[in-house]
């Protein structure tokens, strides 16, 4: 970066607000699963491109690489963008980012790259989002799908267990640096969140396929339908591999333990989600996996799950899509973004309200939602306020679909299979600040190490892993003391 | 040429990549070959190729299909890393079609030597009726297990199993591991007449006391396998364990059965799942008023402890989408 000539100092004009991006017009997208976003035309990408300054990180100064996970190096790929060099400009970005068709649709940038950016002190910051899946789009239409290109090999072989964000992302920068990768995967599809959990109108199932292939196309070999715990075990998997990533995700929805929650039309937002996206039951009877909403849907929650979940059913024809959640708007963990379009697509907030009960008729199907009004109370060790009951303020909701989208515990089967792995409370598996675990020659990162959290922190997870992966695969196979895991397992 | 088509086009629709779905199936069939050593560059080539469409590249292929009754469907199933790892109790889902539902279905055999397992279908649905066409040399698009915890095994004394209708597919493998295990095996199998019994043969090879029952009386006891077990308790016989596996009614009958009389009864649930690995708690069952996963806690449950009317209930959610996707199914066959 430093060989490269310096811009000459002009007085730029810095156009204020981001060029827009076309979309889906609200009440025609709610009845279709079509992605939102439309996508820019490469004009635009070119002009956005040109409103960043190039800046340099300074001792005192952040700059956008600086909130990226993955360390992309982004001043130096929008220059690119900004000379119309797409392919040099793609080329960058994949050093570091195995999934950019993907993060381009689903990072939370307002809070990384976009967050620090200098032009958004006082204007738009730079649409780095938009110009990373700008550029992943423009790669997938226009270059040739051949093999790609890894040096030789180095006769290590790599187990990943999920073929998730994290572990697509380790999969990805291990065959970058030669070794020799099987990812097993218990689904029929890879991508784990990415297929059965983000709706197509968000991220097209398409789309993660083709950033799958990609993967492929390095020499990694992906299993599909493989279970790892009920086929191999962790140990046994250790017999042929030199290392093992774990990387389950945090599949275990939770539950409000209400009464009445286990009535027909009552589903976890993982059972939903999952008919209508990995087995697209939006397409019935196109498709044979089945689904319905009913008049009335109520999502329980306020994350980018419980949106999803909304939205999606409005999208299966529901007259009226409710959020319920506890909280008021301000403490809503959904992204911005998120709410924004589902506010715009007619979604309704009932906000400060939490269920009570699940009422069924006489068939046991549900038919109404007992809630109660909610104030906030003091602040709780989240630091957000605490929702408090307001007494005497219970009302009905009616409901022929009830989902609970309040959150996602790690999935048991790995640990359950691997004695010697040692988990948190929580259920999570404890690993230091490199993604290693108790057990020697296994990392776990994604959701399974850290609970319930993004794509984008689940890869760059994985990005850790690899690092640390492939300096004990190619120089120093020393192990942190059992001891520093007694301590992480009690900690977390 | 297809394939060449999709390369290059923007956006190539959804539409289009399922249009395709002939040609595809070419591709995955010569997928089938390991593709290693020297066919190596030639599988870059087809993965390659496989880029716009979905991103699969193994099936399984079926050895081996026979009708059991005219409803009923056996197919022996190419799957060596499962047939390695199955145990009895185990269920493994099957997604037919790429179009098609994830399913669970019993395991009725496997064989590590062969490399097969075995699973019988009672054809009733979509689904299950697709796969009643399945002849050997055809494939299943998905087939994931062993799922579900196996049979618990130990030598408990007289184990009576009890098995109805399709669930004499899976009492098989189970009463054969119970008389491994050492126990004394007594098997009650049933069905609605003489032509509706499977494995009949099989599980009186494993029996160390044998009864059949026909609703209609066409071959052994004329009535239901209660009636069997309710004589036996009422002859006092000893039995240390009861295992039931058939219809939901019948398993909640035989649990009614031995509960006044604290004889230790385990049935083998078949909720409706999704995944089957734990993940979305579409099987989600009561079990003494708590809420468990078919998938994963289960399929077996002490059965007095199961909420038989939920689960009937439950099972019967997707009746009206069941009948559609079946009417356009027949419709246009």
């Amino acid at each position: 970066m430093a060989d490269e000539p310096q811009q000459p100092k002009q007085p730029k004009k810095i156009v204020p607000k981001k060029y827009p991006m076309p979309e889906q017009d609200p009440m025609e997208r709610i009845k279709n699963f079509n992605e939102v976003p439309i996508g820019q035309e490469a004009q635009t990408a070119i002009l956005e491109a040109q409103r960043c300054l190039q800046c340099k990180r300074g001792p005192n100064r952040k700059v956008c690489t600086d909130g990226c996970p993955v360390e992309i190096d982004i001043p130096v790929f929008i220059k690119q963008v900004q000379e119309g060099n797409f392919e040099e400009a793609i080329r960058i970005i994949r050093q570091k980012q195995n999934l950019p068709a993907v993060c381009g649709r689903v990072c939370p940038y307002e809070n990384q790259c976009e967050g620090l950016c200098v032009v958004g002190k006082k204007n738009e910051p730079v649409g780095i989002g938009r110009l990373e899946r700008f550029l992943a789009d423009w790669e997938r239409r226009e270059m040739k799908k051949g093999k790609i290109d890894v040096p030789p090999p180095t006769g290590k072989k790599v187990a990943v267990v999920g073929a998730g964000p994290a572990g697509l992302t380790v999969a990805g920068d291990l065959a970058k640096l030669g070794h020799k990768v099987t990812v097993f995967e218990a689904l029929q599809y890879c991508g784990g969140v990415l297929v059965y959990g983000i709706p197509e109108f968000r991220l097209p199932k398409e789309i993660v396929h083709a950033e799958v292939d990609y993967i492929r196309r390095m020499g990694v070999d992906i299993k599909n339908d493989y279970v790892v715990g009920k086929l191999d075990t962790v140990d046994e998997l250790m017999q042929n591999f030199d290392a093992v990533f774990v990387a389950t995700g945090a599949g275990l929805p939770d539950w409000t333990n209400l009464k009445g929650e286990n009535l027909n039309g009552i589903l976890s937002a993982n059972e939903f989600l999952t008919r209508v996206n990995l087995m697209k039951a939006f397409k019935f009877p196109e498709y044979d996996t089945p689904i319905r909403a009913g008049e009335r849907v109520v999502t329980i929650g306020g994350g980018n799950v419980a949106m999803d979940c909304a939205r999606t059913s409005l999208r299966l024809g529901c007259k009226e899509s409710v959020i319920l959640y506890r909280r008021s708007d301000a403490e809503l963990p959904a992204r911005r973004e998120e709410v924004h379009h589902a506010q715009q697509e007619g979604v309704r907030f009932e906000l400060l309200a939490a269920p009570v009960e699940f009422i069924g008729d006489d068939c046991g199907n549900v038919k109404q939602v007992r809630a109660i009004r909610m104030q906030l109370g003091e602040p709780d060790a989240s630091g957000r306020r605490r929702p408090v009951k307001i007494l005497g303020s219970e009302f009905l909701i009616d409901a022929q679909t009830v989902l609970i989208a309040i959150g996602q515990s790690p999935n048991p089967l790995v640990p359950m299979t691997t004695p010697d792995l040692k988990t948190t409370k929580e259920g999570t598996i404890a690993v230091d600040e490199e993604g290693r675990t108790s057990k020697k020659a296994v990392w776990a990162g994604g959701d399974i190490a850290s609970g319930a959290a993004t794509v984008i922190l689940a890869m760059g997870d994985g990005k850790k892993a690899a690092k640390s992966m492939h300096k004990y695969l190619t120089q120093d196979q020393s192990w942190p003391a059992p001891e520093v895991f007694e301590k992480l397992s009690c900690e977390m | 040429m297809i394939l060449k088509s999709e390369y290059g086009r923007r956006f190539p629709s959804e539409k289009s990549a399922l249009n395709n779905r002939n040609p595809s199936n070419l591709i995955y069939k010569l997928g089938n070959a390991a593709p290693t050593g020297i066919t190596a560059s030639f599988h870059a080539l087809w993965v390659g190729l496989l880029a716009e469409g979905r991103m699969r590249a193994k099936m399984y292929e079926i050895v081996k299909a026979e009708k059991l009754t005219p409803d009923v469907i056996k197919l022996e199933i190419k799957a060596p890393h499962i047939a390695k790892k199955a145990k009895a109790g185990q269920f493994i889902m099957v997604t037919p079609t790429e179009h098609g539902e994830r399913v669970p279905l019993t395991m009725a055999d496997f064989s590590p030597e062969k490399g097969t397992i075995t699973i019988a279908a009672l054809e009733i649905g979509k689904t299950t009726k697709e796969l009643g066409t399945l002849k050997a040399g055809d494939n299943v698009f998905s087939l994931v297990g062993p799922l579900g915890l196996p049979t618990h095994l130990h030598k408990f004394g007289n184990v009576v199993s009890i098995g109805g209708g399709i669930g004499l597919a899976l009492m098989y493998p189970v009463v054969r591991a119970f008389r491994q295990a050492g126990n004394h095996t007594v098997n009650i199998i049933g069905a609605k007449n003489e032509k509706l019994l499977i494995y009949e043969d099989e599980i009186k090879t494993v029996s160390d006391e044998f009864f059949v029952c026909t609703d209609d009386g066409s071959k052994g006891h004329h009535g239901f396998v209660s009636d069997v077990l309710k004589k036996m308790i009422a002859e006092n016989k000893k039995i240390d364990l009861v295992y039931a596996v058939g219809p939901i009614i019948m398993m909640k009958v035989i649990a009614n059965i031995t509960k006044p009389h604290n004889i230790k009864t385990i049935v083998s649930l078949n909720p409706i799942m999704v995944d089957g690995t734990g993940m979305c708690g579409s099987c989600r069952v009561i079990i003494s008023g708590e809420t468990k996963f078919g998938c994963v806690d289960g399929p077996e449950f002490d059965g007095h402890a199961v909420d038989f009317d939920n689960l009937t209930s439950r099972n019967r959610r997707y009746m009206p989408e069941e009948a559609v996707s079946l009417k356009k199914w027949q419709g246009a066959k």
